[in-house]
Parts: C-alpha cells; structure tokens; sequence
C-alpha cells in the first residue's frame, strides 16, 4: 500500500483553496488548528486494544465492548469495495490513523467551561452565534468527543434527549440499545464495520410521540489532529407522530497527510414521525469522507435526507430509506460539488417494504476543473407490494471540458403496480453563456458561480434560510477559485 | 460627453477576417445605425468590441474618451460603460432576471459595499414601470423559455438598469412583431439623450422608423462604405443594397 504523503495520489487541490478572510465555514476560515493536549489517546493504527481502550475510557458496558470487537473482526474480514467503488480506497492506510483523541468524556453544558483552544475553534466557525439565532440546541464534536453539548430548557422540557452516543449508553441504555446498529447492520460495509468498532461521539436524539421541535437541533464535527480518523455514530429516534429537524456541518484544516471521516448515522421515524436531516460538509481537500447513513420509516412516517456535500479528497455517501411501513415517505435532496482532485460519489438507496409508500430523488451535482461527480442511486420495489411511487431525478452540471461526471441508477421494479420515474440531464456551462453574463459586468467567477447557484436553486430554496445563504456563499468560494 | 472611438479595426474568427479597417466615431447624446446585407461583419464587430473571446482584433483600437479598452476583460469593458443587447440572448437557467441584474449592479460597487436592496428594487420597478413590464417578469429565470419579444424586452430592462453610456444593439429588431418592435423602440427612446450614445445594427430600414438615428452608415465586406443622415436609411429601404454595391464598383 502506497503511503498517503505520496504525492502521485496525494489530489493537487491546494491550488484551488482561495483566501477569504470573512467569518464561516468555509475551507479556508477552517483551515486552522490548535496544539491540544489530548487526555486520551488510542494511539496510532488498529488493533484489539484500540477497541478495548476507547471501550475502557468511556466506561462502557460489556455488550458495547462485545458489539466493538465482533464489528472489529468484520471489518478485518471484509475486502475494499474497490470491485465497484474507486481504487483510491486503496490509499488509506489504516495504521497510520489515531482512532481516539479526547480531552475528556463529559461534553460542557456552557460556552465558559469548554477549554479555550476548543472554545476558539468553535467561536471561529461561528457555532455559538447560530446557537443564540436560530438553533434549539447545539452539539460540537472535536475530534472523537463532543466538547459542548446543550439544548434550550423549553425543548428538554418537552423530554426531548440531545446528547452525544457516549452519553446515551451511559444514561438511556434501553432506548439507544433498542435501535443501535438495527438500521444499519455492523456488516452493512467495510466503514460501517470499521464505525461500530471504533465508533465516539455523534448525537443522539429522542423526540417523545407528539413533540414537534420547533427549531433544528445542530451538530457540527470538527477535525483538529492530523492523521486522525472521526468516526461518531448518530442515532435518532423519532415518536410516534413527532417532528424534529436536525443539521450537521462540518470541516478539518489542511493537513499534508489525509484525514478519515467514517460516520454511521441511523434514523428511526415511528409512525406518522417526521425527520429531516440536513448536512452541508465542506471537508478540507484531503479527507475521506465515507459515511453510512439510513433511516427506517415506520407506517406514514416521512424521511427527508438533504445532503450537501462540497469539499473532501473522496466523498461516498449514499443516504437511504427503508419505507418499512404503509405509505411511509421517504426523500434525498442532495448537492454535490468536486472541485479539482475531488471525487464526490454520492447517491441515494430507496428501499420499498410496503405498500403504497413513496420515494423521492433528486441528485445534482457539479463537476469543476477535473473534478469527479458519482451519482449512484438504488431503488427496490418488490413484487408482493402495490401502489409504490418512485421519482428520480439526477441532474449533472460540467463547468470545464474536463470535468467528468457518471451516473449509475439501480431501479429494481418488480410487479406492475407501481408508478416510477427517471429523469436525467447532464448540462454544461457554455462559453456562450459566460460571455453574456460578463457582458453585464459580473467577473468570470462571479458568472460562473451564479450559474452553479442557479443551478442548484429549486433544491437550495428547500434549505433553512441560514444553510442556504451559507451555501450559496460557499459556492461562490469554490467557483472564484476555480477560474483564472 | 463622451466618446467611442473605433479606429481602422480588423477583426477575425479563426482565420477569417471579418472587418476589415472600420472607423467610426459616436458620441453621448448620438444614435448612430449601421445598416448593411448579412454577413458583412455588423455583428462582429458589436461583439469584438464587447470583448467576446471569439473574436482576435488583429489590428486597429477601440477607445473610450481616448483610452483604448482593448486589454480590458469583457466584464471591465462593461462596467467602463459598453452595454450589448444580444442578437440572441444566453439562457441562465434557475437565475432570475432580478437576482441576475442585482448581482450586475453588485458587481459594479466597490469591494465589500453592499448593495441597497430596498434602493435596487425601487429603481428595478420604476424602470419596469417605464418599459410598461409586468412585475412578475422579473422572478422569471433570465431568458429561459422566453418568446423573441419577451427576451428583447428584457436586453432593453437590462440596459435600463445598467445605464451604460454606449449601447451596442445587435439587430434588436430581428424576431419581433410590430408591437414587441413598438415596445422596444419606446424603451430605447426613452432611455435616449445626452448620457447615452447608441449604435443600432440592423438589417432593415424598418426599425429606424420608430428608432430615428442622428447618422446611418452602410456596412459592406467588413467597411462603412456609406455614411448619412436618417435619409440615407430611406434611399437603401427604396433602392436596395445593390445600389451601394453598383455606387462603389462605379467609385473603383
């Protein structure tokens, strides 16, 4: 195996960050980090005693170490998935990755308590401002523990549980144990094997039946070490006809060497519950983001996935759900953008198990430069059921004639009951088009970056305002750096 | 007042030259239409002079109030005040005409001055109001399944907001019935006067009825060949442009 410093596979995108001083998040206002003194640390590369230390520092109960060391022998077990997926898997190497940093095991409930290095980082990426404006509470992971972890009192008091998965084994064993690692199995994948084992951090999340959360409940991850692998594991469950609206962000500074981001993420929506899950993860260029997500939809329970996914080395990440009960609903939203030496392989897996329930997808993406958009969607309705509706949409945007982009939709329709629809475009900015916008005096970048966003715009009105705004800016970012 | 001044200009696609040694010279306060058959460089030269990577300047400079704008990026070009209403306006599909044009006024201030968002759609209305548009128009993505008239109309909203000080109108009047070509002209006319000077491409003397022009050239291989007054539109609308082409075999 190939070391990851060597510069034939290490992507040329350092020529594409741009400097931008304002406050936010993207890559470059992320591209810093702090000297943290770690209290814990697993130490370089994997082995049993990694399993056993991370399980010994948090205490946890025998079936989790159990759980942690049968997933451990299934992910040594199971090959890459280089059959289908890209070789540039083959680059990871998985002893030079640290599995566990922590200051300590108890996030802080206050902005004040949370040590000062880890306070600034946050501060920087303006995650207490949103608190204050629009969130109802706020979970910030650095590197394997959240640092801070609070939810507003009116929302607690409608027995609402936010807190980190390290957390929840510790006080809510019965409600976590029922649902953990039944949406998405230890074996599901290689990562989501290599997640279970190594697995800290993530959010949890119950909603009682009836509750509705008015305001998103956020998360955001935060690399700060080098040759450091994040794997938190997010499970929410959602009650019978309750709501919540949930939001990742993300970022990692630059390192030389590349950085893994592995997460597993499982929903459950009870019936007639509501669960929207937003991310927008703007990666530094060296990460490998390789993440599972899947939620389970109970009868007319609704799912909704809107993924935005810019940044990263390679991206794979392909959010599902299982429309486990009668018209359940289910729907993925996503964006993705690959910049130079970026490969976004992203998707969506809709899998019908009753009746009449319905699917949704629609994937754009935007290749610049020599970027790499993947879209892979699977869609399984079986022959036993009636009144499935499927609708796929995926719409690809190449700004430069080198820019690539592939789609490999999966529709498994069996039975002749069922409505299914496919739609797909593959679309260039023309030069044509360039010249007239910057006949009207915007830039070259300008011009492009407002295409992409006009490009995306009927999926990003979908966003909460400040994801939006937030995405918009990003994009133009990304697009201001890619000309010239 | 100012000036664009077009001097001895050769410009070629590829390896074709296209015109061949124009000069001409419009002041603000002028309209000036250059009338000529197909394929005798009239667009060419409104979009070499707007900068269009296409067309290479081979020799000969184009100035605004003496300086030559040459090296200037099309969006410079632009802002330094040249407006090119389209022959065939570019589709921005998911981009409205209002967020398009504040992101063009946007790009016309200063770095890290926003715009008056109140001040823009103030100014955005009265002029829709002027050009007797409809509101809804402008939450429409910018040309994207327009009519003919429809996208002309909004080349004409465009310069409208923009206020450029020497627009190049690309036979403005191709594609249009007589109402739309009604409309337009009265939009051109109403932005017409001392701040803005025009050059009208056109192919038939038609749009001149409702747009009057100050001077008429006639463009032929890639020359002026002719220049006039207003009567000189009427003469080639009578005689055809065989006319021109039997006055300047007889002139060789």
């Amino acid at each position: 195996m190939k070391p990851l410093s060597d510069p034939e596979t290490l992507a040329p995108a350092e020529e594409a960050a741009v400097e931008n001083p304002s406050v936010g998040i993207d890559q470059t206002a992320g591209n810093f980090t702090y000297d943290v003194k770690y209290e814990f640390d697993a130490g370089t590369g994997l082995n049993e005693n990694t399993v056993r230390y991370i399980s010994s520092v948090k205490k946890e109960a025998q079936w989790i170490l159990d759980f942690r060391l049968k997933a451990l022998k299934t992910f040594e077990s199971m090959p890459l998935p280089t059959h289908w997926a890209t070789k540039d898997l083959e680059n990871i190497d998985f002893n030079k990755i640290r599995y566990y940093l922590s200051q300590g095991q108890k996030p802080k409930r206050t902005w004040e308590e949370v040590p000062d290095d880890i306070k600034n980082t946050f501060e920087r990426l303006g995650i207490p401002e949103q608190e204050r404006k629009f969130l109802a509470g706020v979970e910030a992971q650095f590197d394997s523990e959240a640092a801070y972890s609070n939810i507003k009192d009116i929302v607690a008091k409608q027995g609402v549980i936010f807190c980190n998965s390290t957390e929840a084994l510790r006080e809510h064993p019965e409600l976590f144990r029922k649902w953990f690692g039944k949406v998405i199995p230890t074996a599901d994948n290689k990562f989501s094997a290599l997640n279970s084992a190594v697995f800290s951090g993530g959010s949890f999340i119950y909603v009682p039946p009836g509750v509705k959360v008015a305001q998103p409940l956020q998360a955001y991850f935060r690399i700060n070490a080098e040759n450091f692998g994040q794997f938190e594991r997010t499970l929410i469950i959602v009650d019978e006809g309750a709501e919540v609206t949930y939001m990742e962000g993300c970022t990692a500074p630059k390192f030389s060497t590349s950085t893994l981001h592995s997460a597993v993420v499982e929903l459950v929506a009870m019936k007639g519950a509501k669960i929207q899950y937003i991310t927008v993860q703007n990666w530094a260029s060296n990460v490998y983001n390789l993440v599972t997500k899947r939620g389970l939809a109970h009868e007319e329970a609704e799912i909704k996935w809107i993924d935005c996914n810019l940044g990263s080395r390679l991206t794979m990440k392909y959010p599902g759900v299982i429309l486990k009960g009668r018209k359940a609903r289910g729907e993925v939203i996503s964006i993705a953008l690959a910049n130079d030496g970026q490969h976004q392989d992203t998707g969506a897996k809709m899998v019908h198990a009753a009746d009449e329930t319905t699917s949704t997808i629609v994937s754009k993406s935007i290749s610049v430069g020599q970027g790499r958009a993947t879209y892979r969607g699977v869609v399984h309705i079986p022959k036993h059921l009636k009144g499935c509706k499927n609708n796929t949409e995926c719409d690809a945007l190449l700004i430069n004639t080198n820019s690539r982009t592939d789609t490999y939709p999966a529709i498994t329709v069996r039975g002749d009951q069922h409505a299914v629809q496919h739609e797909a475009s593959v679309s260039k900015v023309s030069e044509e088009q360039i010249f007239y916008m910057q006949q009207r005096g915007l830039t070259e970048g300008q011009a492009m970056s407002l295409s992409v966003n006009g490009f995306i715009n009927d999926l990003a009105r979908q966003f909460p305002m400040e994801y939006s705004v937030e995405l918009k800016r990003l994009i133009d970012l990304e697009m201001e750096g890619s000309v010239g | 007042m100012h000036s664009l001044e077009i001097k001895d200009l050769h410009v070629s696609i590829g390896d074709k030259e296209i015109v061949k040694g124009l000069t001409l010279t419009i002041k603000t306060g002028e309209v000036h239409a250059i009338m000529g058959p197909n394929g005798t460089g009239k667009s060419t030269l409104s979009k070499a002079i707007a900068g269009h990577p296409d067309y290479t300047i081979t020799s000969g400079d184009v100035l605004i109030d003496g300086k030559s704008i040459l090296e200037m990026e099309p969006d410079e070009r632009a802002r330094a005040g040249v407006f090119l209403a389209f022959q065939y306006p570019s589709e921005i599909p998911g981009v409205t005409i209002a967020n398009f044009l504040r992101a063009a006024q946007q790009a016309r201030l200063a770095e890290g001055e926003e715009l008056d968002a109140t001040a823009y759609y103030k100014k955005l209305y009265s002029k829709m109001d002027m050009l007797k548009i409809d509101r809804k128009f402008t939450s429409r993505a910018v040309n994207e399944g327009f009519s003919g008239g429809e996208k002309k109309r909004c080349e004409i909203l465009q310069m409208a907001m923009l206020e450029p000080i020497f627009s190049l109108m690309d036979e403005t009047d191709s594609g249009l019935d007589i109402d739309a070509l009604r409309i337009v002209a009265d939009g051109v006319n109403a932005q017409r006067g001392e701040k803005l000077g025009v050059l009208l491409i056109t192919h038939y003397q038609r749009l001149l009825d409702y747009i009057v022009p100050d001077y008429v050239h006639v463009m032929w291989d890639g020359r002026i060949v002719k220049s006039g007054d207003k009567s000189l539109a009427l003469d080639l609308e009578a005689r055809g442009y065989d006319w021109v082409k039997q006055e300047l075999a007889a002139k060789a």
